[in-house]
């Protein structure tokens, strides 16, 4: 269970137990994923873990492949897939069996109390990852900056995504960053 | 008529291949819209049970759904279409990231990138915290603040806090739903 033992063993266990305490989505474990990846296992620097984070973004598809970056950081295209299937499985394997049960049975009102219940937690799961990734180190004023732009431009604009990613890759490239 | 386990992983490879920055919409775009394969109401039933799951929501879709048509194979179709395609494509990109990361350009570029994605991040943050400010929902967002303060500030270990948050959380909304009334 530390760096010293078998990273595959450590990639297993760590994201099949996050897979099923990822209440909010891959995005609001950002934090843990971090506490592990980083301060624990050192599979990544801090520094890598946001080039990580900026490449998971940029690549198309589900924002869970963050996961199979830290994996193949960990141990190479194995731990990229071994990393990436045990973060899906143990909880696509639940959604299956639950929405077999729940199947037009949802006379019950527990299934909306557990869901109003559990969306200020995944808010303040969210925001803590945008604290974390924030504050990772080597974060000029310059960066807090252009991320506060890309904050506002988000909400106040209905700009596609990716072109404020693209904005900010040409501003990194450009130099303002530092 | 139920999709083919091959349409099935075609369809999920195109919404995933298409999806940057959340798949989500082009989830409901290509199941409701274009395949009309649920209707409005029933691809948000299945929303959101996805949601109140663990793990990655649109990948528990992708099984909640594929399972739907066609039974396990079905699920796995589904899953393996999402996921398949853009691992490849990050692993390539991981393999040009570890090469030539060090590259003073592509460094400066990718911390461009990565600031202005959390700036995204923060613009989810802040428009799902929205409908809370609006009912001026004191108490959950309270609990919000706890759980980002335990988190991200004294960085406690995740299933700790939240083996404390959810059962907590939950006889909060369950007694602020039997003070109200039904």
């Amino acid at each position: 269970m530390n760096s010293g033992g078998n990273p595959i063993l450590s990639l297993v266990w760590t994201f099949a137990l996050m897979s099923l305490f990822a209440v909010g989505g891959a995005n609001a474990a950002i934090p843990e994923m971090h506490r592990i990846a980083v301060e624990v296992q050192h599979w990544l620097t801090d520094k890598q873990f946001a080039d990580v984070y900026a490449i998971s973004q940029l690549s198309p598809g589900p924002n869970v492949l963050i996961v199979t970056l830290i994996g193949y950081a960990a141990a190479g295209i194995p731990g990229a897939l071994v990393a990436t299937l045990a973060m899906c499985v143990p909880t696509a394997a639940l959604a299956y069996c639950v929405s077999r049960l729940l199947t037009r049975s949802s006379q019950s009102r527990w299934p909306a109390i557990i869901q109003a219940a559990l969306v200020p937690l995944s808010i303040g799961l969210m925001g803590a990852s945008g604290l974390i990734l924030a504050l990772t180190s080597g974060r000029t004023w310059a960066a807090l900056l252009v991320t506060a732009g890309a904050a506002v431009l988000a909400v106040a604009t209905r700009l596609n995504p990716l072109w404020i990613l693209v904005a900010g890759g040409v501003l990194g490239f450009a130099g303002v960053i530092g | 008529m139920p999709p083919s386990l091959i349409a099935l992983f075609v369809a999920f490879a195109k919404m995933s291949l298409a999806g940057f920055g959340g798949v989500m919409v082009w989830a409901r775009r290509g199941i409701v819209d274009e395949h009309r394969w649920m209707t409005a109401e029933e691809f948000n039933e299945t929303f959101a049970l996805c949601h109140f799951l663990p793990g990655p929501n649109i990948v528990n879709l992708s099984v909640v759904f594929g399972s739907r048509f066609r039974g396990i194979a079905g699920g796995i179709a589904a899953f393996t279409g999402l996921v398949g395609p853009p691992v490849v494509i990050v692993m390539i990109l991981a393999v040009l990231y570890a090469r030539f990361g060090e590259i003073e350009a592509l460094r400066r570029i990718l911390a461009g990138v990565s600031s202005a994605a959390v700036g995204l991040l923060i613009s989810v943050v802040f428009r799902m915290m929205m409908p809370l400010l609006r009912k001026r929902d004191l108490v959950s967002l309270v609990v919000m603040a706890a759980v980002f303060v335990a988190i991200g500030l004294v960085r406690l270990p995740l299933p700790a806090v939240l083996l404390v948050a959810i059962p907590l959380s939950i006889a909060i909304t369950f007694v602020r739903r039997r003070l109200v009334g039904p």
